[in-house]
């Protein structure tokens, strides 16, 4: 089961609505399929992002994978902390692991993101 | 995408790696477990503990009769007319062109008794280039399906083994020896040799023991299984080719800066191409190198002179759990080979900095710290 308060996207992203504000990271399915997370490159604090650009990379052991913004803002914070310990994410994708906040452009934006109902059905028709 | 199913071998150990929850993945043909809780979790036990491995996928040959060490000489690079019984080494099967075939263990068990343990992806190849090439294919068997190989790699393995009561072996077996212990019954063959740089074996024996072994061996406190995941970052930590990637048909022992495994003083297929190659020179040579941070480059990233010219690309490159850095290996110019010369890795979309670095990439001294 998922944080049933976040919303989601089939990219696996999630999203913490706060008001005019959102919180974004990647979902356990994402870090799972990632494996053990190794390097992420961050988007810049300060930058304009439009839905679905590209947010930053993420490394792990197997690979190399692009993050995607779920909504389109301007970046006010992101979580450094996963510079030297990217593997927060593995351990914790929801709440130590989160990436970056967002000043919303679009509080209208969020009805194109899924319901956690909604994730979760996606998740388990993809593994039919 | 539409993608093929392949018909996939399981080892013997195939239900203990699903009941244990690993994640299973292709290589070579099998159905291999790529890592139980986490690669690099698996990789950091394995230098502060003890590992147990499932290579069974590996393969092994046997020579057998009085020709066995003369023709096992003119095949592979390693010189075997000097070994003592109870010896392994390391070396290769080269083509015409003295490419590589592949790499190997030669085990010599007696005057008229050798093993010959290959990998799995080249096994078939392997055995064809053997059998036409020895005198009469009547000396020569291919074992694979009924021997199984467990590795036990790590700082406490001899301590692991010692449990069993092994004290005076795991005390006298030097590096590239190898000799026999019985496990529970089971008459196994017990080589000091390994692919992480740290104390440990390989254990060989019959196939149908596989679950025995396996479960006495993770019945130790203090044994955990690793996955292949762990294993390549382990190997390429050591700066350790691996065949396919680092070595392939097309690039020779000394293009791998691996020249030290072929005996030059004896005939053996590919000498003559060795002898002109050494007189010609050649232009690249594998060399090992370091991330400035922790991205990783990939095979067949281009490596880039500070002068942004191509001078050579990946061949491995993983993240180093111990270094927290990117690593690798790399065929470079000869230019740009020495230790410390700067160089970017690139896929064209990644740029990454680096600097060339003489392996073994961990090295003995680091201080590195498992947190």
């Amino acid at each position: 089961m998922v944080p049933q308060e976040l919303k989601y996207t089939k990219e696996h992203e999630w999203v913490r609505v706060e008001g005019a504000e959102a919180v974004f990271g990647i979902t356990d399915h994402a870090q799972d399929a990632l494996g053990d997370i190794t390097f992420i490159e961050l988007p810049n604090k300060g930058s304009d992002i439009k839905k679905s650009d590209v947010l930053g990379t993420i490394e792990s052991v197997k690979a190399a994978s692009e993050i995607y913004a779920p909504l389109s803002g301007k970046i006010s914070q992101v979580n450094e902390s996963l510079t030297d310990k990217p593997e927060t994410i593995n351990f914790s994708p929801y709440t130590d692991g989160w990436i970056c906040r967002v000043a919303l452009a679009d509080t209208a934006e969020q009805e194109t993101l899924m319901s956690a109902a909604a994730y979760e059905t996606y998740l388990k028709e993809s593994h039919s | 995408m539409s993608t093929i199913k392949e018909n996939l071998k399981n080892t013997p150990l195939y239900n203990k790696h699903t009941a244990l929850g690993a994640k299973m993945v292709p290589f070579s043909g099998w159905n291999m477990p790529l890592q139980y809780t986490g690669i690099i979790a698996e990789h950091i036990y394995t230098r502060t503990k003890a590992g147990l491995f499932d290579i069974c996928h590996m393969g092994e040959f046997f020579l057998r009769g009085p020709a066995s060490s003369l023709e096992l000489d003119r095949l592979v690079t390693c010189r075997v007319d000097d070994m003592p019984p109870g010896r392994c080494r390391y070396g290769f099967l080269l083509n015409e062109s003295g490419g590589i075939i592949d790499d190997l263990i030669v085990f010599k068990i007696s005057q008229e008794e050798f093993k010959l343990v290959v990998n799995a992806g080249t096994l078939s190849k392997d055995r064809r280039w053997i059998k036409d090439h020895i005198s009469s294919e009547d000396i020569f068997a291919d074992e694979s399906e009924c021997v199984a190989k467990l590795d036990l790699q790590g700082p406490l393995s001899a301590e692991v083994m010692n449990t069993f009561g092994l004290e005076k072996v795991t005390r006298a077996l030097k590096r590239y020896w190898f000799t026999y212990i019985d496990l529970a019954g089971v008459k196994v063959l017990f080589s000091r040799t390994g692919y992480t740089g740290e104390l440990g074996y390989e254990l060989f024996f019959p196939a149908n023991d596989a679950e025995k072994i396996w479960d006495l061996l993770l019945g130790v406190e203090g044994v955990k299984p690793i996955g292949l995941g762990a294993r390549d970052s382990l190997r390429l930590e050591m700066g350790y080719s691996l065949y396919g990637s680092d070595i392939d048909e097309d690039h020779t022992p000394r293009e791998a800066g691996l020249d030290k495994f072929v005996f030059m003083e004896k005939d053996f297929i590919g000498k003559d191409a060795l002898l002109r190659q050494k007189e010609r020179g050649q232009s690249r040579i594998l060399k090992g190198f370091i991330s400035e941070g922790r991205r990783s480059a990939r095979h067949a990233f281009k490596v880039l002179s500070t002068e942004n010219n191509v001078v050579g690309e990946v061949t491995s490159g993983a993240f180093s759990p111990c270094l927290k850095r990117g690593i690798g290996l790399c065929r470079v110019e000869k230019e740009f080979a020495a230790a410390g010369t700067r160089i970017t890795l690139s896929d064209g979309k990644v740029e990454i900095p680096a600097a060339i670095e003489n392996i073994p990439l961990l090295k003995h001294g680091d201080n590195w710290q498992s947190g």
